[in-house]
């Protein structure tokens, strides 16, 4: 029962930055049709004077401002995503870049037999999605 | 109906220290020692290649291949055993289907199907209504997910080629009126081509080709006690005369020119390559165990297993069952909805205990699409299944929706 730790029940019954923002620069959206998980994320970043004149590495300098996400999904997959949401805010997209699958397990305290990857790592496919698009 | 259980070595396996309750045989089905056997005798007594060999184990093997062919064609009703080929599984006995109608001129035809069907029976016709473009139409469901016969009449019409319906759905349960339909299609245009996808029905029914009318059927092996890697695909002799080979290769051949080719006669015009032949072997072994127990003697245990599930499911609170309401209008499979728990958790969490479900839109996305549900989880039922492994689901339901309460 390892992966339903109370910490990702906590998250799956109560979802953090949970819904919608009113002016998002960014919104992505990815499902995982073989689950029906679906998960929206929107964006509102923040860019530093260095990236707006600077040309090369130009989302180095952007960070996250503020983040919602939606959907549905398993347990699983609707507890990462607001655990991402809480650790990402704040955070440079360069960092952003780096977080791998090894760090969504970190973040969720547990490892992840193949079938659920997926299910976990939705929420942070559809944000690297989403900052490759600025 | 005797317990079978001891039959199924893989009944006997403990993980964690628990019992295994499986409860997945829509997926597959487990394999009796029996099968396992006789698989094991083709590789320990008589292993060599079929039809070749002018000695005495590859003329054993060759017996035994086509023995299995007579075993299977007995089984299905079929008119002669010549009918009846042998490819991987049930899928690419469709694409064997869809190959050959992609070679004849579909323009200003009509393929119909329906929304309850497996990826495997709804994908060949969708692409190939696609190529040719012509109209692909599908039949819907009410609302407890049984086709209303009176819509086949508007589907099908004087330019329909195809008519493309699964026995039994792998999802809902629904049992199609498979002889009826042929009845009414074939009334309305005798040269509509009609496919049944029997992958659910043959291991679960007595079924009876010559009764259903249909021109062509197809079901795997894997599903019915058998070996996985085989399936059939039956059809009236004269249609395979008229198929187009789906693939070229030995075995399939009568003469090959430099400047031509001449085919094989049906079956083994279609089974190019050395086939599967420890598998079709088993194969005639789990033909023969089915026999021995009696396919109505199948057909009740499942309906009062399934019958014993419905009731047990409806006294979990948040539960919903898709499909026919009672047992005897469906096959043993059982889609539900949990409220509050994702069917990958209900599936997880069930794991815990060992009790094997699905979960996920089971190769059904039409049909999941079609009723805005983007995820089921499904328990099925076979020979080997108890009360008590319904029990055990039942039980696992309830710790699931604790713990999501």
């Amino acid at each position: 029962m390892d992966l339903y730790r109370d910490v990702i029940l906590d998250h799956y019954k109560h979802p953090r930055n949970f819904g919608h923002l009113d002016k998002p620069d960014i919104v992505m959206e990815e499902g995982n049709v073989t689950c029906g998980d679906r998960i929206v994320i929107e964006l509102c970043v923040r860019r530093s004077p260095r990236s707006i004149s600077g040309e090369a590495g130009q989302a180095s300098g952007v960070t996250i401002d503020d983040i919602r996400f939606s959907g549905d999904g398993c347990a699983i997959s609707q507890a990462s995503a607001s655990m991402l949401t809480e650790k990402v805010k704040g955070m440079g997209f360069a960092s952003l870049k780096k977080m791998t699958m090894q760090d969504i397990e970190r973040m969720l305290g547990t490892t992840l037999t193949p079938s659920r990857v997926k299910c976990a790592t939705l929420s942070l496919e559809v944000l690297h999605k989403a900052i490759q698009s600025i | 109906m005797k317990d079978l259980r001891r039959d199924f070595p893989q009944l006997k396996r403990k993980i964690n220290g628990k019992r295994l309750v499986y409860l997945d045989s829509t997926a597959t089905s487990l394999k009796p020692d029996q099968v396992i056997a006789k698989e094991e005798e083709y590789y320990t007594t008589y292993c060599a290649n079929v039809f070749r060999g002018i000695y005495t184990t590859s003329e054993e093997a060759t017996e035994e291949f086509e023995k299995a062919r007579d075993k299977v064609a007995r089984f299905i009703g079929a008119f002669s055993s010549d009918e009846i080929v042998f490819t991987r599984n049930a899928s690419e006995s469709l694409n064997v289907v869809m190959n050959a109608l992609s070679r004849m001129n579909l323009h200003g035809g009509e393929l119909v199907t329906s929304i309850m069907e497996h990826h495997s029976n709804f994908v060949p016709w969708q692409q190939l209504a696609l190529g040719f473009g012509v109209p692909f139409r599908i039949w819907n469901i009410d609302a407890s997910g049984v086709l209303n016969i009176k819509d086949l009449e508007k589907l099908v019409t004087k330019k329909t080629k195809l008519l493309a319906i699964t026995a039994v759905s792998n999802v809902l349960g629904t049992i199609n009126p498979i002889r009826q339909i042929s009845r009414i299609a074939k009334r309305i245009n005798p040269n509509c081509l009609v496919l049944v996808d029997a992958a659910q029905a043959v291991p679960h029914m007595k079924i009876n080709v010559k009764d259903w009318g249909a021109d062509a059927v197809a079901f795997s092996s894997h599903k019915m006690l058998g070996p996985t890697g085989v399936g059939v695909l039956w059809a009236h002799r004269a249609l395979l005369e008229e198929f187009a080979p789906y693939q070229y290769g030995g075995e399939m051949i009568k003469e090959v020119h430099a400047d031509r080719t001449v085919f094989a006669a049906p079956p083994h015009k279609f089974e190019a390559g050395t086939p599967h032949i420890a598998g079709v072997i088993g194969l005639g072994a789990a033909v023969d165990y089915l026999t021995s127990i009696g396919m109505d003697a199948v057909r009740s245990h499942e309906v009062e297993i399934t019958d014993y599930a419905l009731k047990g499911l409806a006294t979990i609170k948040g539960v919903s069952v898709i499909g026919p309401p009672k047992a005897k209008d469906r096959g043993g499979v059982i889609a539900f909805t949990m409220k509050g728990s994702h069917a990958h958790d209900i599936a997880q969490l069930l794991n815990e205990d060992n009790v094997c479900i699905r979960a996920g839109h089971h190769c059904a996305m039409p049909l999941h699409e079609y009723l805005h549900i983007p995820a089921t989880a499904r328990a099925s039922f076979y020979v080997y299944t108890t009360k008590s492994d319904v029990d055990a689901l039942v039980e696992g339901l309830e710790k699931v929706k604790k713990l999501f309460a």
